[in-house]
């Protein structure tokens, strides 16, 4: 048995990235949030930071690995765009190709939303 | 010439966040000038592309270098140019929204919004109030001010632009802005989200004192009240005879309301009714006499009934310094 499926042909896999986005993007928030309202306003937040911090981690590692099965799946970058014939082969390409630019914006986009963790020390009350 | 006019026009007055003259607005208008310095590079290198495109007359570019030109101009550049803007924004805000232990602080000031004045409390270190104004702060310059923001009714927002930043007041909740003036002078403040139909004629009056002045000011007013001179006691009749003191408080008189605001130290006010008439007899009676000609929906009503020299009394009354 692969850890990995050697192909996966799913609308799905598309949408990993994105998703992982979100999600970072909820947990970063909602954790602070409820943290400082709740548990403790005017804490410090280091502990928070530290465990946020390894989410980040976490989720850009599960962009990447997204992003490297979607390069496998485009092909290792040898075929050109725009797979717009109307057959198996470049649907499979298309997918690959889009999940691949997905990934690099949401790669992005975890990195801004992480960005306040490196600023903001503690909650203000 | 015509460009630079709108940045000339706006630089100046007291009520411009360009004209700063205190450390957190300091820093905001750095922000402004960064980030608009940035903005600019960005507009100068796509018109740029635009015109050497332009200049190429369709001349096709080879495919691997188009493609280089896109990654790195099109994804590469913006992507971390806007990285080192929002990292410099996120670093920039411990001095543009400072946050302090609550013990810091050199002077606290209660801001409450109404529609549509301001309920200034000044308080002791204990939270207790010292003394309750209107429409006008008074803070001393170099020294850590804390204000207490809240509402009454609806939401308002409050906004120094010389001084600090814009923080909304929100019903049922106490927001906390610090600021630290640093240049002695008056500055304006308007009401900043929309909260009724004179919602443009909320706005108040800052003024930037030498501690010392400030503190001579703070003695003054908290001392023991001065009943007024004989000559202005018709007015002080008139003015509780004629039901003005179920809203407002004169401090030191039988006028306790508390509804409207406190006019006890209306006379060293520059404006009336938060910026909407000037604080001259005329002024003073026409807004006594109606209050919503001058600001539609204003909370208080209108005396068709006061004859002429109990109107006039009145106002000097309020206009005379005690
Ligand atoms: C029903 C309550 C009420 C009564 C009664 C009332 N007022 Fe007012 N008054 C207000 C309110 C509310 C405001 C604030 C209006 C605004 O600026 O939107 C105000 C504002 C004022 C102001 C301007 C204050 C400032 O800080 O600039 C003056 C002066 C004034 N009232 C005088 C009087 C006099 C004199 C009387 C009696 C003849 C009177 N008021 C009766 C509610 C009242
Ligand atoms: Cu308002």
């Amino acid at each position: 048995m692969r850890l990995l499926p050697r192909e996966l042909e799913t609308l799905w896999t598309l949408f990993t990235a994105p998703v992982v986005w979100a999600l970072h993007f909820l947990v970063c928030y909602l954790t602070v949030a409820i943290h400082c309202a709740k548990v403790d306003p005017g804490a410090s937040l280091a502990a928070i930071r530290f465990m946020l911090a390894v989410a980040t981690v976490l989720a850009l590692a599960t962009i990447v690995l997204s992003a490297t099965l979607a390069w496998r799946q485009w092909g290792f970058g040898t075929q050109e765009p725009p797979h717009e014939e109307p057959t198996r082969e470049d649907r499979r390409l298309f997918q690959g190709f889009a999940t691949l630019l997905l990934s690099a914006l949401s790669f992005v986009s975890v990195l801004f939303v992480a960005l306040p963790l490196a600023a903001i020390e503690r909650c203000a009350s | 010439m015509i460009l630079t006019l709108p940045l000339i026009i706006s630089c100046q007055g007291e009520q411009s966040t360009l004209n700063t003259a205190g450390s957190e607005a300091e820093d905001i208008a750095h922000l402004i000038v960064v980030t608009a310095a940035a903005g600019a590079i960005v507009w100068v290198c796509v018109v740029g592309l635009m015109l050497f495109a332009a200049a190429r007359r369709g001349e096709p570019m080879a495919e691997q270098s188009a493609g280089l030109v896109i990654a790195w101009g099109g994804v590469v550049l913006p992507a971390s140019l806007l990285f080192i803007l929002l990292a410099y924004v996120l670093f920039s805000m411990p001095a543009t929204r400072p946050w302090f232990e609550k013990s810091r602080a050199d002077v606290e000031i209660e801001i409450t919004g109404e529609q549509y004045w301001w309920r200034v409390r000044y308080l002791d270190e204990r939270g207790n109030v010292l003394f309750e104004n209107a429409n006008e702060i008074r803070l001393p310059a170099g020294r850590k001010v804390r204000l207490l923001l809240r509402a009454h009714d609806v939401i308002h927002s409050f906004w120094l632009p010389s001084l600090a930043g814009k923080m909304d007041m929100i019903p049922g909740r106490t927001n906390i802005l610090w600021l630290e003036p640093e240049r002695v002078g008056i500055y304006r403040g308007p009401c900043t989200e929309f909260c009724g139909t004179s919602h443009t004629r909320m706005s108040m009056q800052a003024l930037v004192l030498e501690p010392q002045a400030f503190a001579s000011w703070v003695e003054e007013v908290s001392s023991a009240r001065k009943s007024p001179a004989d000559a202005r006691a018709h007015g002080q009749e008139a003015f509780l005879q004629h039901g003005c003191g179920a809203c407002h408080a004169i401090d030191g008189t039988a006028a306790r309301g508390r509804l409207g605001p406190n006019l006890t130290r209306l006379f060293e006010r520059d404006r009336i009714g938060a910026g909407a008439s000037a604080n001259d007899p005329s002024g003073r009676m026409a807004f006594v006499r109606n209050a919503g000609a001058i600001k539609p929906g204003a909370l208080m009503p209108a005396f068709p009934e006061i004859n002429e020299s109990d109107l006039r009394a009145i106002s000097d009354y309020l206009g005379a310094a005690r």
